[in-house]
């Protein structure tokens, strides 16, 4: 691999030989170099957060607060609100998610990502940075939404290990959902159908799951996609951690397993598909 | 293939590109040997585009092959990427960002250690003359000065080749003459070969120790600006243009493309 050149490098190194270091170190310093940049801007513009918190505000203080009342919801032991806070905590993460894939459009037209993609960089890290970056923000509403919970009397579960199961979900869920809306950015390319497409999906994945109503009272069909639906899983594990009294429906290891299985295989799929967004 | 490695910095071989029954690149054959400035001139839709996008290994090639570096674009992009530096026709500099964060986000990239970080950031910014204003948000730099942070972003790595999609497009005649400066003084610092796109032809003259112009995606020409010009028998780089590429950009414009570079244009204007 050695070659001459014309004229020598007159400073440091020749490239590659510090480039060629092994390959997770490179993977897991690429991951950690995007996600630094990511908060580093959540730091200086903290708005967007509080913006992002008004949906999950009203769900909670009018929803919550209207369905509490018509005790027509059957939440076994916990009542309508308590059994409510953990389903708006992961809707906060999805829908702060969803439309994430919007970024790689606008930095694909910046020509931020044409940058990053000519790096040597791996694509896996690429994503990655950018689904725990979705986590980080993600993490950030979580806070809000426990305050939020908190001031109406919600019986929230402060142990340290369940605090700690609650952010691991929450980062994952967000990773998970961020990817996804990357994988669709890849493909329709222009944010006029990602937003028409994004509209399209967010509510069904709500709706179609055990975040405001168990599954248990839903119709046959319904309950089958809810049990394919990644949300559920997340909803369970917020739902056994985040308030007191509250189970889980599949086992929260199950369900930790679950999404990581599934935000694996986006994150493979996603970075195959990356460079495509470019084109 | 060991002679290449040597002496070539771009070597292509019936590079081929087609956007279904559209070909944008057919049977490309371009040679750059290293530490030359090469032009690549072209109407919009002749396949300059297309090319860079291959030869920075964002875009596989449909057909052929091509080496950077000494290596292939099919079988060892990787390699290339660690070689290579790129800076796009857009400001891509990130305006959240301030110009050291810019620089450390590609250093810590590029797999620069730790220690040796902060110095080449620090270097770059004084080469591109930029040292006072690192700490400035770059949604507060002008277009020339966005353009030379991309430049210095590009160079952190010391590639042994940079690819440049329209360096100057959109800058002012000042801002455009800093940029060439730089562009020799790195070509005489690091000894980068560098490969550009321009429509601008007192930059190709200007720049550029050889050209190549392309028309329908091959080359119809390939010299120094001087032998092009004696080639078409006039004293003009427009000149010269006009008479090798095909005289009509009517073809193929690609809409994408010139809505791309307007955009550039208004950001930096």
């Amino acid at each position: 691999m050695q070659r001459t050149t014309r004229i020598s490098d007159r400073q440091g190194a020749q490239p590659g030989e510090w480039g060629d270091s092994h390959g997770l170190i490179e993977f897991v310093r690429d991951t950690a170099a995007i996600v630094g940049i990511e908060l580093l801007k959540l730091r200086r513009d903290p708005g967007e957060i509080l913006m992002r918190s008004v949906q999950p505000a009203l769900w909670l203080l009018v929803f919550g607060q209207i369905f509490g009342r018509l005790h027509v919801v059957p939440t076994g032991n916990l009542d309508y609100f308590t059994f409510l806070a953990p389903g708006i905590l992961a809707q906060g993460v999805l829908f702060i998610s969803i439309f994430y894939g919007i970024s790689a459009i606008w930095e694909r037209d910046l020509g931020i990502l044409q940058k990053l993609l000519a790096s040597p960089a791996p694509r896996t890290a690429l994503v990655l940075g950018k689904a725990l970056s979705a986590g980080l923000r993600a993490l950030a509403q979580a806070v809000i939404i426990y305050l939020l919970t908190l001031l109406m009397h919600v019986p929230l579960n402060w142990s340290p290990p369940a605090l700690f199961v609650v952010a691991v979900s929450v980062v994952l869920g967000a990773a998970l959902f961020s990817t996804f809306s990357l994988m669709i950015a890849c493909i329709v390319k222009t944010r006029e159908r990602f937003m028409g497409i994004g509209q399209v999906m967010t509510m069904p994945l709500f709706f179609a799951s055990n975040a405001i109503y168990p599954i248990s009272i839903m119709p046959d069909w319904l309950k089958t996609i809810a049990h394919l639906n990644p949300l559920t899983y997340q909803v369970d594990i917020l739902r056994a951690m985040m308030v007191i009294g509250g189970t889980s429906t599949f086992g929260t290891g199950q369900d930790l397993l679950i999404l990581s299985i599934i935000l694996a295989g986006l994150v493979l799929v996603t970075s195959r598909l990356y460079p495509s967004i470019i084109r | 293939m060991t002679l290449e490695r040597n002496d070539i910095a771009i070597r292509t071989e019936n590079l081929t590109r087609h956007f279904g029954t559209v070909v944008a690149v057919q049977s490309l054959n371009l040679i750059v040997p290293y530490g030359l400035i090469f032009g690549l001139l072209g109407s919009n839709g002749a396949g300059k585009s297309t090319t860079i996008k291959m030869l920075t290994t964002m875009l596989p090639p449909t057909g052929g092959d091509a080496f950077v570096a000494g290596f292939s674009i099919l079988t060892d992009a990787v390699q290339i990427r660690r070689r290579m530096g790129y800076v796009s026709q857009m400001l891509s500099a990130d305006g959240a960002l301030t110009g050291v964060e810019n620089l450390m986000l590609f250093a810590r990239i590029y797999g620069i250690p730790r220690n040796e970080r902060r110095l080449r950031v620090e270097a770059a910014l004084q080469f591109m003359g930029l040292t006072e204003v690192g700490s400035h948000m770059v949604s507060s730099y002008s277009g020339g000065m966005i353009r030379r942070l991309e430049i210095a972003q590009s160079m952190l790595h010391r590639p042994k080749v940079l690819f440049l999609d329209e360096p100057t497009v959109g800058l002012d005649p000042v801002a455009r003459h800093q940029v060439w400066q730089k562009l020799k003084e790195m070509r005489v610092s690091f000894g980068t070969t560098i490969l550009l796109t321009t429509h601008d032809m007192e930059e190709a003259d200007e720049l550029c120790d050889r050209i190549a112009i392309l028309q329908s995606g091959k080359v119809a020409v390939a010299g120094t600006p001087q032998e092009l010009k004696e080639l078409a028998g006039t004293d003009s780089m427009d000149g010269v243009f006009i008479h090798f590429s095909g005289g009509s950009s009517d073809n193929a414009a690609n809409y994408q493309d010139i809505r791309q570079t307007r955009r550039t244009a208004r950001r930096m204007g």
